[in-house]
């Protein structure tokens, strides 16, 4: 017991002693939390991109929310649903219901060409048509500025974070699509999800617009509870009538989340990796400076009577130390630098925009400064065990 | 020269601090050459465009389809020498992350089109009498072992067969190479005639036409003429450059080349510092020897120019290797030809890359060669105790 006592304290001024002579080796110290901290920052700056960008599809769709397409389509864009088939799954159990009926909401979704804000070329922009129980249905949106479209009339509501990246979505202004004319008469808020990256219209207005006669691609319903989605599932997929497949709208935004998510991760990670690697030999240096530096003080200790072992946890503390302040350095720069950042990308999965603000999120955050931490104590490794190998004889001798 | 070996000799008086602040250059520069790769692959789209191609596509958006007859209006057009169109198949071989751009087009007109698009005469002809036939590039080839004479089933979400059979088949006629490095291989082309009599809807429609100009200077005004011509139909259209077309899909993704250029900066600062501060420390520790040099007479310029000397020469050799184990990488074909499907290392980047290696040898050396140029002989020769 008093052994183990006796070894704490002998780490501890050890490794208070070397963290007070920190100044005296100010240059590499710096150095080595600089190289540490360029690691944090390009891996949080890369990774709250996949991570904005995950937030804002997963946060799409309550549990109790699901969209029907027509089987076989991975996505809106190539599903199709005529008026027949709308009405039989309108009609379904599992369905909330309110006044006027089923919170059922046929949509029609259709991509435009917009230019940029940020670049001033053409992005693929998504243009949705809804029925009357979309709000209803979504549950979360929100009108910020201006009112909701007319039924019937050429008017468009806009997602307030595609009005902030695409030119031309201003209240009070009129966009022109093909022949049509669309004027924006609001601006609405879906608690930062994907809809807001849409423009949103009339389906009835927009089906003449598009050529579509009475056809839709989605169907969008409100589930009387998270449950009912089984008894909703299989009322459609036994009805012969039908060919369909419904989905969580939860589970239908994650997988469409998924390419986009992969690619910046894995690019992320490598690119991390690397640079990682390039900090750790900074961090190596750093510290052999540092032992060859002491090589007469840590043989004098020694002497004295320290064991190896805390001359190799204190030269590891020193390293971890230094790591840990550079991947705190690092991280806060990150946050003040990306966190909320808005920026938009084309999901492949949609072949439409979404946009999303960059996420330093604290989970994020922690992983970096472990990352840190793990290359102050490789880092350290070596170096200290080399302290601790010297021959006290030779190592007094050194000048 | 002479002094060459002093500064060898100096560069290996601490060679662990030297193999590892070389290593932390080295990996710098094999990341900024991945990144180039990268990069280069994002936007592979805009280095394949022909100066004298146009790309014309429904005004809305691209997904909006145009009608077969354009064909022939656009081809009446002054100014225009050729047109074909493409369209967008969306097949998928097995399972959607098999991705690779199918699309059906025609045969012969289309090879015409894109010269950069090599195939054996032979495989040619078979293609164009083969109703079924198609022609995939060399990297898609190697990417699933497809062979000349395999079948190969695709299935599309978007274009269900008349016939209502799942799946499409097509017979692999020929594998084409890329004229150029930058030449996108991991595409697949069949018969347009084949894909518009199977489809059970939409048909006579195609996705978008290339257009070839006779004079490139011309360019904007036959896209304006060509615009003019179906102004007011009810499938109005866009055309532009295609360059300008691929740097609008490239940019979609994002700021590409802002994102990648910040990442590097990043990395090439983070290391600079770390390197400058190796060579500060060994010139440091050198004071003593430095004066000694002075005494002997050497000129501070001589000095100064020892010192920047080591540091390009640890630069170089680590920088060079970094960008070289690069190249090497990108000869064994792309990791992911699914989301890269053109993978290498353009020139003007690796002299882009040289360049750095050489200003960060510079500007690591910069201070400390200062330092050690006006050190005063009297003060250094002090130091020593």
């Amino acid at each position: 017991m008093t052994g183990l006592i006796n070894w704490i304290v002998q780490v501890a001024e050890l490794a208070s002693f070397n963290l007070r002579t920190i100044p005296e080796r100010r240059g590499s110290a710096v150095s080595s939390m600089v190289g540490i901290a360029g690691v944090v920052i390009v891996l949080v700056g890369v990774l709250s991109i996949a991570a904005g960008f995950r937030q804002a599809m997963v946060s799409t769709g309550s549990p109790s929310t699901a969209v029907v397409l027509r089987s076989g389509s991975d996505s809106e864009m190539t599903s199709g649903l005529g008026r027949d088939e709308v009405r039989l799954i309108e009609d379904a159990p599992g369905i909330a219901r309110d006044a006027s009926g089923p919170l059922a909401s046929a949509e029609l979704f259709v991509i435009i060409n917009l230019p940029k804000r940020s670049t001033g070329t053409d992005a693929n922009v998504s243009l949705r048509g809804i029925s009357p129980a979309a709000y209803a249905v979504r549950g979360n949106i929100r009108m910020i500025a201006g009112r909701r479209f007319t039924p019937g009339r050429n008017e468009v509501i806009v997602g307030a974070a595609a009005a902030g990246q695409f030119a031309g979505l201003d209240l009070g202004r009129t966009i022109r699509i093909g022949q049509n004319d669309w004027h924006v008469v609001g601006i609405f808020s879906s608690g930062g999800d994907v809809s807001e990256s849409e423009i949103w219209t009339d389906a009835a207005v927009l089906q003449p617009a598009y050529h579509r006669g009475d056809t839709y691609q989605s169907v969008y319903v409100r589930l009387a509870s998270p449950e009912s989605f089984k008894e909703f599932k299989d009322a459609l997929t036994t009805n012969p009538q039908l060919s369909v497949t419904p989905v969580r709208l939860s589970d239908f935004y994650a997988e469409h989340s998924t390419v986009v998510t992969e690619f910046i991760q894995t690019i992320g990670v490598a690119i991390a990796s690397l640079m990682a690697l390039g900090a750790l030999f900074g961090a190596l240096n750093t510290m052999y400076s540092a032992v060859a530096a002491r090589t007469r003080e840590i043989a004098t200790l020694r002497a004295l009577g320290f064991g190896s072992s805390p001359v190799i946890a204190s030269v590891l503390a020193e390293s971890v130390v230094l790591a840990l302040v550079g991947g705190v350095a690092g991280g806060l720069v990150a946050y003040l630098a990306f966190n909320g950042h808005h920026a938009s990308t084309i999901n492949w999965q949609t072949f439409s925009q979404v946009a999303f603000s960059f996420a330093v999120t604290p989970g994020l955050l922690a992983r970096a400064v472990l990352f840190a931490v793990v290359i102050g104590f490789v880092g350290g490794l070596f170096p200290a065990v080399r302290a601790a190998r010297m021959p006290v004889a030779a190592a007094l001798r050194e000048t | 020269m002479k002094f060459l070996r002093l500064v060898w000799a100096n560069l290996w008086r601490k060679p662990l601090r030297t193999t590892l602040t070389g290593l932390s250059v080295f990996v710098a520069f094999l990341l900024f050459g991945l990144l180039c790769v990268v990069r280069q692959s994002l936007t592979a789209g805009v280095s394949m465009a022909g100066a004298d191609r146009l790309v014309t596509r429904h005004k809305v958006s691209i997904i909006q389809m145009l009608p077969v007859s354009y064909e022939a209006r656009i081809a009446r057009i002054p100014g225009v020498a050729a047109v074909v169109h493409q369209s967008w198949f969306g097949g998928i071989y097995k399972d959607p992350k098999n991705f690779f751009p199918n699309m059906p087009v025609e045969p012969e007109k289309y090879l015409e089109m894109y010269p950069e698009f090599v195939l054996p005469k032979a495989q040619e002809r078979a293609w164009i009498a083969d109703r079924t036939g198609a022609i995939i590039g060399r990297s898609l080839a190697t990417r699933f072992g497809w062979k000349v004479g395999d079948t190969v089933p695709l299935m599309s979400p978007i274009w269900r067969r008349a016939d209502g059979s799942g799946a499409w088949e097509f017979h692999i006629d020929g594998i084409y190479d890329g004229a150029k490095k930058s030449t996108d291989t991991s595409q697949f082309f069949f018969h347009y005639t084949y894909f518009d009599e199977g489809r059970s809807f939409w048909k006579g429609m195609v996705g978008w036409y290339t257009v070839r100009v006779t004079d490139p200077a011309k360019a904007a005004e036959v896209a304006r003429a060509i615009d003019a011509e179906f102004a007011n139909s009810p499938y109005e259209t866009k055309t532009e450059p295609e360059g300008a077309f691929a740097q609008a899909f490239a940019q979609q993704v994002g700021d590409i080349g802002a994102i990648m250029m910040s990442i590097q900066a990043a990395v090439f600062l983070t290391i600079l510092f770390v390197a400058a501060n190796t060579v500060a420390q060994s010139v440091r520790e050198r004071t003593e020897e430095i004066g000694v040099l002075k005494a002997l007479g050497f000129p501070s310029g001589m000095v100064f120019g020892l010192v920047l000397a080591e540091s390009l020469a640890l630069a170089l050799v680590a920088g060079v290797s970094g960008l070289g184990l690069v190249w090497l990488f990108t000869l064994g074909g792309s990791p992911i030809p699914a989301l890269l499907p053109v993978f290498y290392l353009p020139t003007p980047d690796i002299a882009a890359g040289f360049g750095l290696v050489v200003l960060l040898g510079v500007l690591a050396a910069a201070g400390p060669a200062w330092g050690a140029m006006r050190l005063g002989v009297a003060d250094a020769l002090r130091r020593m105790s």
